[in-house]
């Protein structure tokens, strides 16, 4: 493909002490493509997104959003660039309410993009706000804006997550276990909201990390399987179906 | 107005001065047991540039804040590694080193452990005073209203995503440290002038404490919760006076009774939303 990947991970490595994490990892995901990262539990999924954020350094090779390198980025530079993305256990703010998280999120884009200008401008502060009741509406979430967020159900609560990464604006957008804890009904529902986001933001490229493979081959076109910090095989959800290493990793080895 | 109400009122101002200096740090997460420190050196800067240098009161109390505000920021950059007690003992260590430091150097010019006397002949009006707290009270309450007053919030609740929401925690943290000085500073040339007479002992451990009181009791997490504490707490002992012998144990009494009733101080973040009061408006809404 001649387009360039929105992400690009080249020969990463990460160590926890004497653990491998991940493994000489290559991962490349295009614009507007929903992609996958499965493998059993331990396997480095979210070590992989605390890397692409800059919450861990990586230890080895290159990791470009775009044509820009991340690899050794400040969390909040990388924030900035166009990566955000949501947590495995729901990460909110405890004293804010869902309109405060939104605000939070597009404080560095209320100034002048890379936080440099002090005051903010009316005319952007109007958009912003438009944009942020755009997207509350969107996941409709506009009815619980001014409750603190840390009291809606738990559904809910993800979908503020899913709403505060919307609103920095990303091109990258990472989600870590979305559908966890969730019931068949709130599956559902994640599934139709996400559809709903990707048909909206058509270049937004999305990853997502779960366990829940039915939900991951229902949204993803692409999915990258890791077992012990290596990547063992990736392709389209068909290929994975059928791919013999996968289901050694899940099941384990037939003897 | 009787020079007693004169007294305590002036006393209540920079009080609620000490109680925003440490709201500002607070607010961002950083408790700091040292802002009598920084007092200090607001307190003999400023009083140093009016007797020696002859220098007007406004410019010699903007100049003791910012000396104050600089060395906050200087202090704000180990403080980022420290979190939560072990920060409070760094900064009771930065109080101690500033206490002693005015106690055993510059003798000459402010008479060391003796004291510093002789700062203007007439104690400044209390309206100095109140035009400064109402200057704070008035930035803190755009500052508090504004992204980043929230992202100050957001790095309090959660440090690791408020810096995955794009917000710069290191300036944030240290820029929040350094106003708390500033203010801090400023309270205490302000207080130089008006009692005319300073010694280090007037900034040990206890007044940092006391600050620290303010807001914790006040609440910490709108700069109202400072102005309240600091209230309360200077207010409570003069109206209590037909305790006698009793009073200081009341006031430690209702210490442990407010933590236990308003463990979050007695002003919260929610009493300030318009429908906090009118729980019917509430309902509602839909």
């Amino acid at each position: 493909m001649s387009v360039t990947p929105i992400l690009r991970l080249t020969d990463v490595d990460k160590n926890f002490g004497g653990l491998t994490a991940v493994d000489r990892l290559n991962i490349q995901v295009f614009p507007g493509q929903i992609c996958g990262l499965i493998g059993p539990n331990g396997a480095g999924k979210t070590t992989v997104f605390n890397l692409i954020t800059g919450v861990y350094p990586c230890e080895g090779g290159e990791i470009f959003l775009g044509d820009h390198e991340i690899t050794s980025s400040k969390p909040h530079r990388i924030t900035r660039m166009g990566v955000a993305r949501t947590f495995q256990t729901i990460r909110l703010f405890p004293n804010l309410t869902t309109w405060e998280h939104l605000l939070i999120a597009q404080n560095f884009l209320s100034r002048g993009g890379n936080g440099k200008r002090l005051l903010p401008d009316r005319q952007r502060e109007k958009e912003l706000k438009d944009e942020a009741q755009e997207i509350l509406s969107l996941l409709d979430l506009w009815g619980d804006r001014q409750r603190k967020a840390v009291t809606l159900p738990y559904g809910s609560q993800r979908k503020v997550e899913i709403a505060r990464a919307l609103a920095t604006r990303p091109q990258l957008l990472l989600l870590d276990e979305p559908a966890a804890g969730m019931n068949t009904r709130e599956t559902e529902d994640l599934l139709h909201f996400i559809a709903k986001i990707h048909t909206q933001k058509q270049n937004m490229a999305i990853l997502v990390i779960d366990h829940d493979m039915d939900f991951v081959m229902k949204i993803c076109e692409y999915i990258f399987v890791l077992n012990f910090g290596i990547k063992i095989t990736e392709g389209t959800p068909e290929d994975i179906q059928q791919d013999e290493k996968v289901k050694e990793a899940y099941l384990g080895k037939e003897e | 107005m009787s020079i007693y109400y004169l007294d305590l009122f002036s006393a209540l101002g920079i009080n609620v001065l000490l109680a925003l200096s440490v709201y500002c740090p607070m607010v961002t997460g950083q408790l700091s047991i040292g802002n009598a420190g920084f007092m200090a050196i607001g307190a003999y800067m400023s009083a140093m540039l009016t007797v020696h240098l002859h220098m007007a009161l406004f410019p010699a109390l903007i100049a003791g804040g910012m000396v104050a505000g600089f060395i906050g920021l200087l202090v704000g950059f180990p403080a980022l590694r420290l979190k939560g007690l072990f920060l409070a003992m760094a900064t009771l260590g930065f109080g101690e080193i500033v206490r002693n430091f005015f106690m055993n150097f510059l003798e000459p010019l402010t008479g060391g452990a003796y004291g510093f006397r002789g700062i203007g002949s007439d104690p400044i009006s209390v309206f100095w005073i109140w035009g400064w707290v109402v200057f704070f009270l008035i930035f803190l309450h755009f500052l508090s209203r504004s992204r980043l007053g929230l992202a100050m919030l957001a790095t309090h609740d959660d440090e690791t995503v408020s810096e995955l929401m794009g917000i710069n925690i290191v300036r944030l943290k240290i820029g929040a440290f350094g106003l708390g000085a500033f203010i801090a500073g400023v309270a205490g040339g302000l207080f130089a002038h008006y009692y005319l007479y300073i010694e280090p002992e007037f900034f040990n451990v206890w007044r940092s404490i006391y600050m620290v009181l303010f807001v914790i009791m006040g609440g910490m997490l709108t700069f109202w919760g400072g102005f309240m504490g600091a209230a309360f707490f200077t207010l409570l002992p003069e109206f209590t006076r037909v305790l006698h012998d009793w009073r200081g144990a009341f006031f430690g009494l209702v210490i442990i009774v407010l933590m236990i009733i308003r463990p979050s101080g007695i002003l919260t973040r929610e009493m300030f939303r318009w429908d906090y009061w009118r729980p019917s408006l509430k309902e509602a809404k839909p």
